[in-house]
Order: C-alpha cells, then structure tokens, then sequence
C-alpha cells in the first residue's frame, strides 16, 4: 500500500507558498486542522486565500493567520466571531466571499468529483444571485454555481491510516471529506495514526486516494465555542 | 405580548409526529424545549447530525459534538452523522419537513431578511438561504416591531433578502399569521391581551382578517 506519512505539520506544509488558495476543514473550532494552523503560523508566507465555512476566532483557528496578516481572502459562509476579521474587512486589507453554507458544502464537492457546476434553489432572488446564470427547472428557478478547487486541502481527522483513509469523528466531520477530495494536495492530520490494515474499511469515510500526506498530530486543543451545559 | 419562551412554546404546537425538523439559532432553538414528550421526531443539525439530543451535563462534554450554533450537544439515540455536503442535499432534497428559524423582516408575500444590515458588520448567511430555498414547511419566529416601534411584517422587504416567497408562517410576540398564497398576512390568532386593532397598527403589510380570531392558548 502506498505509504503517504509525512513526519510532522511542519514537513507536510513546507511547500505551500504565498498567494497558495487553500481548503480548510472545520465547522466553527471544531474539526479544524491544528497542527497545520499551527506550522504555518512558523511560515514566512502571505496573500493566502482560504475556503472554509468560518474564519476562527480572535485568537485560535485561523484568526491565528488573519492577526498575522498572512491572508489575502476568505471565502465563507458564517464569519462573525472575530473582531480582527471584522477590523482588517471594514478597513479593506481582507477581502470576504460570502456563500450559502450548503451552496459552499457543494461546490467543494463538486471540485472533488469533477463537476463543473451545478444548480441550486439556494440564493435565487437575493445578491448572491447577481452575475449567475439563473434557470427553470419543472417550474421552479435555480442558480448556477461552479466548482472549487484548491492548491492543498489542510483537514483533521480522528484517526487515519498509512494509506491515507481517514475516519472523523461527530460533527467535526463537517467540510472535510469534501475538502479532502478537492485538494490538488490534501494534507491530513489525524489525533491517531494507524498502520494500513487496521481501520476497519467498512468505517472508511475518506478513502486514502484523496490524500497526498497525512501525519500524526499532537497536542490538540480542540477549543469549545460555546460551552454549553445542563444542569441534571 | 408573548415572551421568546412563549413564541418557542406557541410553535412546538406546530410540530407533527414524524417529522424531521431543522432548528435556527435563537428562539427557534428554545422551540426544543417545548415539543411534546409523545411525539416523534427528529431534530437536524446542519454541521452533520440528525438526532440532536440535550445539552450536555459536564461530564460528557464532547468538543466534536456541536450544533449549528456552535453550542455543545449530545445525541439522542438512533442519531446518525453526515458531512456537510450530505446534510445540506437532505435539506434541498426536500426530506427536511419543518423549518424553523427567524427573522428581521418578512414580506406580506413570504420573502425573508434575516442576514444582512446594509452598513453594519456583515457575518454571514450561514445555512439560511439554503433552508428557505427548499424546506416544505417554514415558520418564523419572530419580534412584529423593531425595539423603535417599527413593523416587521412589511409590504416588501427593506433589507436584502435571504430567500423569496418562503414564509408559510410567523409567529410574534404579538400574533400567529399565515401568509395568503396571493399575498398579505392572514390574522390567525392574537396573544393574550392584545387586540386586533393594536396588531393591525403594527401590521405594515397588508393584514387579512376574517371572522372572530380567536386568543393563543397556553396548556
């Protein structure tokens, strides 16, 4: 079996340059890939685009990348948690592509599995259609959205093999396999690594094809948004 | 005037045996708390989970385990987990049956602004415009007036909207309304206390009104 490890974070994203277009996965902190974050933060790079659903926080996620000034464009569907953000957009340094989560969710998909564009319900009548082709379909208009596609694809998994499968863990899963899929390079940390062979491949949710180097990360954070607790 | 634990309540009373539901952020999430313990249904969380279950006690908080909201949850028994691309073909396939979520405006023909003030901090849509773009059955949860006195329920949206000729129904702090397939907000019901006069004083759009409306009640 083809073996993808790479040592560290460190090693897996020494080639990413400036100006690089990259897919990170993550749905607010969770499931967000860490060491990588954390490997680039150690970089010397700027005027990075990002795919991902959101932007971090003021001091963890990629608002790491943002307060260091290493990003040129976010594009995303929900952006509010950061007052850094919210500076560098009002000021005009960072640029902001606001999409429909579920528009964003599928056209990443679609980048992976080699589709060009699609059509969706989604946005028909607001701003988010200006510009787009809009067709009717049995009586019922839709928007026309095209693929996306990145130079490297950074995602966190729970566990993950020599061989590059990947299996996630509750809602973290979120945007990663997709992202995985439409990474010219996809880079995945994973909190286990495993030999080929001893995932289940039943339990395979991302097959190994999709992943060009993968590593065993360390430390994680895992960071809560929004404690939530009840009382019984 | 109802409060946003009444609005929660008022809605639960919508909710049919069966039904897979999708919850928004705000007093749409409080709706939980309120739907009957007899029936049978399924809440949808758009990051990848059907079967959202209680918050969590301290114990078994799980950071790979959140809802929409970013908020900590747990899952109920027979859950399942997807990606996002999976969650959202369940929402635009049309297999999510009632969603709930609110508003800042709605239309007296059903469109909805809920996502962006022209001038302020914009964050984002999320998932909205995907859910109004293609759920059956949407209810909005919602103030009828701005804290200024000015109404919600409009002849046309002010602020740009997150989806046309959605809204089935709303549900204020003042009133429970449908909204005419040919246009305007048909007066269903009042709160406790509030009149029909006062709702049609801070009803801006075209207000429909027939026959005796009967007051909300509360078990």
């Amino acid at each position: 079996m083809i073996n993808k490890t790479v040592k560290d974070a460190r090693e897996a994203v020494a080639d990413i340059p400036s100006g690089a277009f990259l897919m990170m996965g993550g749905f607010g902190l969770s499931g967000i890939p860490e060491n990588c974050i954390s490997a680039l933060l150690e970089k010397d790079i700027n005027g990075l685009t990002i795919v991902s659903n959101n932007a971090g926080v003021d001091d963890f996620g990629i608002g790491l990348l943002l307060k260091k000034r290493m990003v040129k464009k976010m594009i995303s569907s929900y952006v509010g948690e950061n007052a850094e953000f919210e500076r560098q957009l009002l000021s005009g340094e960072l640029e902001v592509e606001l999409i429909p989560q579920g528009t964003l969710a599928e056209r990443v998909r679609a980048g992976g599995a080699g589709i060009p564009a699609f059509f969706t319900p989604a946005g028909v009548g607001t701003e988010v259609a200006e510009g787009k082709e809009t067709r009717e379909f049995d009586g019922k208009l839709y928007l026309m959205e095209r693929w996306l596609k990145a130079d490297f694809s950074l995602v966190k998994a729970w566990k993950g093999d020599t061989a590059g499968n990947l299996i996630f863990r509750g809602t973290a899963r979120n945007f990663n396999p997709m992202m995985a899929a439409a990474g010219k390079i996809t880079i995945a940390e994973v909190e286990e690594l495993v030999p080929a062979g001893e995932l289940d491949p039943n339990q395979i949710h991302t097959p190994g094809i999709y992943v060009q180097r993968v590593f065993q990360g360390k430390d994680y954070e895992k960071r809560i948004e929004q404690r939530t607790i009840s009382k019984k | 005037m109802l409060t946003k634990e009444q609005i929660a309540q008022r809605i639960a009373k919508e909710v049919k045996n069966g039904q897979y539901i999708n919850l928004g952020i705000g007093i749409p999430t409080l709706v939980a708390n309120y739907i009957p313990s007899h029936l049978d249904v399924v809440l949808q969380s758009e990051n990848g989970l059907l079967g959202i279950g209680p918050f969590p006690t301290e114990d078994l908080v799980d950071p790979d385990l959140i809802n929409a909201g970013k908020q900590t949850i747990t899952m109920v028994p027979g859950s399942a987990l997807f990606n996002s691309a999976e969650s959202f073909a369940m929402i635009r396939g049309g297999h999510v049956h009632l969603t709930i979520l609110g508003a800042m405006e709605v239309s007296e023909n059903g469109d909805i602004a809920n996502w962006k003030i022209p001038g302020k901090m914009v964050k984002g849509m999320g998932g909205a415009m995907d859910l109004v773009a293609s759920a059956k059955n949407i209810i909005v949860a919602m103030q009828h007036c701005s804290k200024d006195g000015q109404s919600k329920l409009l002849p046309s949206c002010t602020l740009p909207i997150t989806g046309i000729k959605c809204v089935k129904k709303i549900v204020s702090d003042l009133a429970v309304l449908e909204i005419a397939p040919q246009g305007g907000f048909i007066l269903k019901e009042r709160a406790p206390g509030v009149t029909v006069e006062e709702i049609q004083s801070k009803t801006a759009g075209k207000l429909i009104i027939e026959g005796e409306i009967p007051e909300m009640i509360f078990d």
